[in-house]
């Protein structure tokens, strides 16, 4: 029995020590060469030969009105939060009134927000463009926003539904009969309650805004509104001649380091939103 | 009695009226911000793709009625371009099914360090898909990567220079990225199966993989179609990760990229709308080959 | 005062299923009164009407002789204890009882007083600051109890206040129950399935079966005079054995013997009855004092099992009887089948119960006589199985 246990913890071990692997490769590699001074990016080390930050200084040379970096790091943060935000208020009424009220319909907005999540963003990237452009909110911050709003919608409305309905129906009534109103009832029992809930979807939905890719190049020309992952993919190097291979490692490194930390703090909210009402059979 | 009889229905429905309005109200601002963006938006696409519309020559724009779906549909790079899209989702979901449910049973079985695992399956879910794919392509860029410096692997080893070495690499970063989603929706169908079943099964002589084929598998089956019909979907809409890698050169183009091309780089709305149109359209043949061809039922309506 | 009437209420939700038929009760002020009955009987339905949490669809409800019909739950000063308890889990013991008094806008020392009055008669004090997820089962039924108490509200309605504790649990707050309700003499009404509860805790106990009132008295008589099959079967522990009876000529023909029925009245139907016999009234033969004999009939009977509980002896055995049709009884048998497990019957046997004197030296697998008090017989009609005689 004894010599079974220390297998297993063998076994075991292996398997975590890969999954880990696994996991943090390019995340250390990106790290790796974000470290490297300039003139050491492309000798293909895994460990770099020895340490600078000139790759983080390029990040932010120039200040505020010259950096590459610096405008989209803010465009990203402040789209991204009122992209939660707003979406989480709506997300939750829906959800609420999903959970927790009987009207025809309901079976409808679900099926919708399902289709809606299995929508491909490109078949919009099109008419949106030419709609942007003719409503003024080409290469703005709304014009982001409000795609991401629809699309990041479904996820916070399965999310919340799922927490909404884990709140046991009883507190709600023993609420009433303790003599609130159904609005006192819903902020001073329903609400911290659903707490939790309302967080992991904001996670999730910040995420989704953090990472899009296809919205951000094709609605935005300029860093007025472009976010971190377009503007990456237009980051020039120093020359025309040297790949900005440095600074696209250290820009990766800043926009991903708090994710981690995030993730770190928060994994057992996130696993919980990710598979929250995705299983019911 | 008879009065009251009468009354009784009237009352409920006041109440279930009431009821049902406000249901509506809260409803209403989210249905409409996801309807602005997706079904107002694909109906345009319809129009704008029966139209013969390039802005940069605006003048002369025309209606030309199915003309646009039959320039894609007649064009070699389309038919290229859904090869290469499904290429890469086939092969990158099925080894993401494989690893993902390996993750899970790790993750489920883990004697210790499960928060541990749990954190690092996370990682790849929250970095930038971009940033994930720039990470690879510097590690298998020719100049900068340490891939190639690794024993078995050729020094020269070009590996953005073929086509299918590139789509390796391709389908490394999306396995990569997304294995950790599809590893916790797996987790979650895992642990809804009642630990005692096993230990019935071991009672009866199963043996662990007769356990895992008998019990786990089958009992897993509507989680692992809902994980596969939310992967291959987001599989086929795969933009991202080529685009940084190599922008469709050596034939890697996916069928989004070909509607970005037209769309915002070549201005050409009219044949963008209609690959975006054709895209909507494949999506949705999915999703029904899925729902109907599977059965695969995903979560409506109150639970209970 | 606080009295509750019930005057033709009745239920029918949206799609169509009637919960409760036209329920007529008058709950007196202070009186502990219990609503019992199988699950899905109406009686938790009715429970929730009148604390408003469920519309009424028709017939009225008055607490006070005022008509509380479109009362919302907040404006009928009544206070609930729910079979989940439904306590705030964000909330501290002390904020859970003081919540009611808090949305009553009372002042914070009042609040504080009633709580530490409250918690110290339900020996809570300790726990004020704990959250319910750090408390036993006992002590958050008890601070479920609490949060009712601090109210001092015109009626306490508990809804299954019990069934989630362990049975030795139950037993000790049923005692509390009973006494705080002696205490406070505010009007209860309480809603259980257990016909022991029921019996042991109020002052009248209604029976519902079906979403019907079936009959409102005291324990004693619903015990000693059931008003039908149903009840008769419901009320009682282990449950009354029912066999077909004929009187023919003034004699009462049962499977067991034959009983003087000059008494009885009424006998339709070819003279055939339901008769009814508690395990309690019978005895071993041998045992039985001659004086009691008199007034009983002897015979004998194939001991099939025997359960020994120490204090009590229950011997099964069978009689040869016509099946008994009754949709009353349908509704029991699931739940008797579970206590008296009542297999390996032939068709035409019923299954009888009989307590015995733990002294009886009674045996499994063997002929033993029996003494039945005759003087105990419930007599129902055949088919309608309402009550024959008084």
């Amino acid at each position: 029995m004894e010599r079974r246990d220390t297998r297993d913890y063998a076994v075991w071990s292996i398997a975590i020590a890969l999954v880990l692997l696994f996991a943090l490769i390019p995340v250390v590699w990106l790290l790796s060469i974000s470290l490297k001074p300039p003139s050491e990016v492309t000798d293909g080390r895994f460990i770099p030969a020895s340490f600078s930050l000139d790759n983080y200084k390029s990040l932010f040379e120039g200040g505020f009105s010259n950096s590459p970096f610096i405008k989209p790091l803010i465009n990203s943060i402040l789209i991204a939060l009122i992209t939660t935000v707003i979406a989480i208020t709506l997300a939750s009424f829906t959800a609420y009134a999903i959970a927790r009220l009987e009207f025809p319909g309901k079976r409808l907005i679900l099926a919708g927000a399902l289709a809606i999540a299995m929508f491909p963003p490109i078949s919009t990237v099109g008419p949106l463009f030419d709609m942007w452009r003719a409503l003024g909110l080409y290469d703005t911050y709304p014009g982001l926003i409000i795609p991401y709003l629809t699309f990041s919608l479904p996820l916070a409305i399965y999310v919340l539904v799922a927490f909404f309905r884990e709140i046991p129906w009883d507190l709600e009534e023993a609420a009433q009969v303790d003599g609130a109103t159904p609005f006192q009832a819903f902020r001073k029992v329903i609400l911290p309650l659903a707490a939790p809930g309302v967080f992991t979807a904001a996670i999730l939905v910040f995420i989704f805004a953090w990472n899009d890719f296809v919205f951000s190049i094709s609605l935005t020309s300029s860093d007025a509104s472009r976010t971190v992952p377009a503007a990456l993919a237009f980051f020039t190097g120093e020359s025309s001649f040297t790949e900005p291979t440095g600074s696209i490692a250290a820009a990766a490194i800043v926009v991903t380091i708090p994710i981690i930390v995030f993730v770190l703090f928060f994994q057992r909210r996130i696993v919980a939103g990710l598979t929250a009402g995705a299983v019911k059979g | 009695m008879e009065a009251n009889a009468q009354k009784a229905p009237a009352r409920i429905s006041s109440r279930t009226r009431s009821e049902r309005k406000l249901a509506w109200m809260l409803c209403a601002p989210a249905v409409i911000a996801m309807l602005a963006v997706t079904a107002y938006p694909i109906g345009y696409a319809i129009v704008l793709s029966l139209q013969k519309l390039d802005l940069r020559f605006p003048e002369l724009t025309e209606f030309i009625g199915l003309g646009n779906y039959g320039t894609v549909l007649s064009s070699e790079l389309w038919w290229t371009d859904i090869f290469n899209t499904l290429f890469i989702m086939a092969i990158s979901v099925a080894i993401e099914l494989v690893l993902g449910m390996a993750l899970a049973l790790v993750m489920h079985r883990a004697i210790f360090g499960r928060g541990l695992v749990r954190t690092a399956v996370l990682i790849p879910y929250g970095i930038i898909t971009v940033v994930a794919a720039f990470a690879w392509q510097f590690a298998f860029a020719p100049d900068t990567g340490f891939v190639n410096h690794l024993p078995l692997i050729s020094e020269e080893m070009d590996w953005f220079g073929g086509r299918f070495s590139s789509f390796a690499v391709i389908i490394l970063a999306e396995v990569w990225k997304t294995t950790p989603f599809m590893a916790l929706l797996l987790l979650a169908g895992l642990v809804t199966i009642d630990s005692q079943l096993y230990e019935a099964a071991r009672v009866d002589g199963a043996s662990a993989w007769q356990r895992f084929t008998r019990i786990t598998l089958p009992l897993m089956k509507p989680a692992i179609l809902v994980a596969l019909l939310f992967r291959t979907l987001d599989g086929f809409r795969i933009f991202d990760t080529i685009f940084i890698m190599t922008r469709g050169a050596q034939d890697t183009e996916s069928v989004s990229i070909l509607g970005y091309n037209q769309l915002i780089s070549r201005l050409n709305l009219g044949l963008g709308s209609a690959v975006s149109v054709l895209i909507f359209f494949c999506v949705f043949i999915i999703a029904f080959i899925f729902v109907k061809g599977f059965g695969v039922k995903v979560d409506e309506g109150r639970a209970g | 005062m606080s009295e509750i009437v019930l005057d033709g209420v009745t239920k029918v939700f949206d799609d169509g299923y009637e919960a409760v038929k036209d329920m007529n009760l008058d709950i007196g002020d202070g009186e502990f009164m219990i609503l019992v009955g199988p699950s899905g009987c109406g009686k938790s339905t009715a429970l929730r009407m009148i604390a408003g949490l469920e519309d009424i669809s028709s017939g009225e409800l008055k607490i006070d002789d005022e008509v509380v019909n479109d009362r919302s739950p907040k404006d009928r000063d009544i206070a609930m204890v729910f079979q989940n308890y439904a306590l705030y889990p964000h909330m501290t013991v002390r904020e859970n009882m003081g919540f009611a008094l808090k949305l009553a806008k009372v002042d914070k020392e009042e609040i504080d007083r009633k709580v530490s009055d409250a918690a110290a008669t339900l020996d809570l004090t300790k726990h004020l600051d704990r959250r319910p997820a750090n408390l036993s089962g006992g002590q958050r039924q008890r601070v479920a109890m609490g949060r009712a108490i601090v109210r001092d509200p015109k009626v306490f309605l508990m809804d299954e206040p019990l069934s989630n504790l362990d049975a030795k649990l139950r037993v000790q707050m049923r005692t509390e129950v009973a006494r705080l309700q002696s205490d406070l003499k505010t009007t209860m009404v309480y809603v259980t399935h257990d016909q022991t509860e029921a019996m042991t805790l109020g002052d009248r106990v209604a029976v519902m079966r079906a979403g019907v009132l079936q009959q409102v008295g005291s324990p004693g008589d619903l015990y000693s005079r059931p008003r039908n099959l149903f009840v008769a079967g419901f009320i009682g522990s282990p449950a009354m054995n029912f066999m077909i009876g004929q009187i023919d000529g003034g004699k009462l023909k049962l499977p067991i013997g034959e009983v003087d029925a000059a008494g009885v009245a009424g006998a339709e139907h070819d003279g055939r009855v339901i008769v009814g016999i508690r395990p309690q009234n019978f005895e071993d033969a041998t045992i039985v004092g001659e004086a009691k004999e008199e007034r009983g009939i002897i015979f004998e009977a194939d001991i099939d099992l025997l359960e020994s509980l120490g204090s009590d002896l229950y011997a099964y055995f069978h009689v040869e009887t016509e099946g008994i049709q009754s949709d009353q009884l349908a509704d029991l048998v699931a739940s008797r089948l579970e206590e008296t497990g009542a297999a390996g019957l032939r068709e035409g046997q019923e299954q009888v119960v009989a307590r015995l004197e733990p002294t009886s030296e009674v045996r499994r697998g063997q002929k033993a006589q029996l003494w039945a008090d005759t003087a105990k017989l419930h007599l129902f009609d055949a088919e309608s199985g309402e009550r024959l005689g008084e």
